[in-house]
């Protein structure tokens, strides 16, 4: 088991033909992913890497029966991208491409709620079931198999944990990279609900940042909820109010969304939190 | 974005919203013509302006030219006065709040009402501010606007005009890409109509490619800030002497979080985003030097942004510009072992761990 995906999804590429594209198409297949088609407008009858290239959406799920897609498109056309996707038979959509206004992610939420398509991201590195598949831009030799479960809203921070999880001994079932920005389509609770049905998972780690409730809503959750031992690392414990931290989402304004605030709720929750990312390992060690 | 409240409120009044009668004034030529009572507001892109000296009162000339003189190429809250707007003073007989936000954990926008307005809304008591959520793709229904009205009791013309300035908000809010459309107060005037006294519009970032028009208003904090964000780079100046450049806004939090635990204090958090081009690398590079920090801590993790992409970046700077700083880097992940190759015999300090990293940079910083 694992989450999310494994290696029976069928794997589009919205956006094949770009850069990025292109090079994490062959990435997602050395990782052993199913990368069975990509899309790009006017672009069709071509290959990237072997991998058939479509007009359309419709036409590639018709063509290969593609139930996940990954975008890479600019982020002016994710919002077009994202409910093409929807409307097909496509049922997750992992949402790499950064800078998506918040009024598209809104709408992109909002109907993948009514639809129930799973949206991850936007703004997110994707998600890895080492020895299964990986949709997205995670780097390929971080991972190892295992039972550990991360979910994280960061992207490169997320490789540098997964990474010491691995040097560690340990491994992982599912790393879920939610995203940064505001409006994300998988929130914690989601990954942590998914975690705690999934039979491979029997530990999680949390990784999470300065800004909005997330991680507070995930602490009240894990409390009630969630069985196996969760630890948790906060980034932006030294970041000043007020100050926008790279990430949209990544902001402390008018007191709220602070590393302090996050920490105390999830360690009243029995979470243990890490001052480090190199205290990891040893916590789920210790568990 | 924040706009500033004269631009909001010509936002406004392009929805149709009532704004009082004013000028925007920079100091540049004699006022004529006023006629008295008259508010002075300084046009500064933050809240709060009002306690610190911002907005008067005048009642005739000599108070006037005493409060342009006051306002005028001062700072307020570290931002410099350089227009005032000069209003009518609006009589009101009540006044209302009325904002559409993002609600972060809702994932829709929320539209908050207050039969309280006119002080901040962080001390109206939460029993008194109304919300309502609203699905973006169904949009504003009369039904919501209905029930507002209601809980406000807002009779006759008065219902009809707050029908009316919510709809025309709700419109801004989507057709701008606003993050946040507030009026405080909305004033109701003794002959029952509704003006918007003040505004505040923050627009979406992320959208200004479809909002050309806006383009011109962007400002950031600083000189450095804005020159980031022209070349797509997130800057974030802090108070330290240490610069932090790394890839993904979390990792370059962590990295500054290690510094602190390390004794040392970051001077600039400066993300490089995913990027393969060695060229954005190069000017991240560039800017980090201008920001005269001790030192640059370099972190990279390599994903879509590639590890060698990186070094070429640091290296072509190297070449092309004046680096007279310390620089430590610690760069892994996809393409490492080609990136270590290139940097094999620069002037870059290599470290392997972030803890390692980051204790250089703090020596270095400390003197040590």
């Amino acid at each position: 088991m694992a989450i999310i995906i494994d290696d029976s999804s069928k794997v589009l590429v919205q956006g094949i033909t770009g850069h990025q594209g292109r090079f994490h198409t062959l990435k997602m297949k050395e990782f052993g992913t199913k990368v069975v088609a990509g899309v790009s407008p006017g672009k069709g009858g071509q290959s990237v890497h072997g991998v058939p290239v479509f007009d359309t959406v419709h036409e590639a799920v018709e063509e290969t029966d593609a139930d996940t897609s990954v975008v890479f498109v600019p982020a002016p056309f994710v919002l077009d991208a994202a409910l093409e996707a929807m409307g097909s038979n496509i049922s997750t959509i992992v949402i790499i491409s950064e800078h998506v206004p918040v009024h598209d992610a809104m709408r992109i939420v909002s109907l993948s709620l009514r639809k129930q398509k799973r949206i991850i991201g936007p703004n997110c590195p994707g998600v890895a079931s080492p020895g299964k598949a990986k949709v997205g831009i995670l780097p390929n030799q971080i991972f190892k198999r295992g039972d550990v479960g991360v979910v994280s809203r960061s992207g490169t921070l997320t490789y540098e944990i997964v990474d010491s999880i691995s040097q560690a001994g340990m491994g992982q079932s599912t790393c879920v990279g939610i995203g940064g920005d505001r409006v994300i389509g998988t929130i914690f609770v989601d990954c942590l609900r998914m975690f705690e049905e999934d039979e491979q998972t029997k530990r999680i780690v949390l990784v999470g940042e300065i800004g909005g409730s997330a991680e507070e809503e995930a602490a009240r959750f894990i409390a009630e909820h969630v069985s196996k031992p969760v630890c948790a690392y906060i980034a932006g414990r030294s970041a000043p109010p007020g100050k926008r931290m790279g990430h949209a989402g990544a902001i402390v304004s008018r007191g709220t969304g602070t590393a302090k605030s996050k920490i105390k709720a999830l360690s009243d929750a029995g979470v243990a939190v890490a001052t480090t990312t190199v205290e990891i390992p040893r916590l789920l060690e210790a568990q | 974005m924040n706009l500033l409240e004269f631009e909001g409120k010509q936002l406004f009044a392009k929805y149709g919203i009532s704004t009082p009668i004013g000028e925007l004034y920079d100091g540049s030529s004699p006022l004529e013509g006023a006629s008295f009572p008259l508010v002075v507001k300084a046009q500064v892109p933050i809240g709060g302006r009002g306690k610190a000296g911002g907005i008067r009162v005048v009642r005739d000339r000599t108070e006037l030219d005493q409060a342009l003189k006051e306002q005028l190429g001062t700072t307020i809250k570290g931002h410099s006065v350089q227009n005032v707007l000069i209003e009518e003073r609006i009589e009101s007989e009540m006044e209302l709040y009325l904002s559409i936000t993002v609600d972060r954990s809702m994932r829709k926008p929320v539209i908050m009402a207050s039969a309280m307005g006119g002080m901040d809304i962080e001390s109206v008591p939460d029993g008194k501010i109304l919300r309502e959520w609203i699905d973006p793709s169904i949009g504003l229904q009369p039904f919501v606007s209905d029930n507002l009205i209601r809980a406000l009791e807002l009779k006759g013309k008065l219902a009809d005009q707050f029908r009316f300035v919510l709809e025309s908000l709700w419109r801004l809010f989507q057709e701008m890409d606003a993050e946040l459309v507030e009026i405080n107060p909305l004033a109701v005037t003794v002959d029952k109509s509704l003006v918007a006294v003040d505004s505040k519009v923050i627009v979406d970032d992320d959208s200004l490619f479809r909002h050309e028009s806006l383009k011109k208003h962007a400002r950031a904090i600083t000189p450095l800030e804005r020159k980031a964000g022209e070349k797509g780079i997130a800057f974030v100046q802090l108070e330290g002497d240490i610069g932090v450049i790394a890839n993904g806004a979390g990792l370059t939090m962590a990295t500054l979080d290690f510094l602190m635990l390390h004794g040392g204090k970051g001077g600039f958090f400066l993300d490089l985003g995913g990027t393969d081009d060695p060229e954005k690398v190069k000017e991240a590079l560039l800017l980090a030097v201008e920001a005269r920090p001790k030192v640059v801590l370099i972190n990279i993790f390599g994903g879509i942004t590639k590890c060698d992409t990186v070094a070429s970046g640091l290296l072509q700077a190297f070449d092309e510009g004046c680096i007279d700083l310390p620089i430590v880097a610690r760069i892994k992940g996809v393409n490492e072992r080609e990136a270590i190759e290139l940097l094999k015999d620069s002037k870059i300090l290599p470290a392997l761990s972030l803890d390692e990293a980051a204790k250089a940079a703090v020596d270095i910083s400390s003197g040590a």
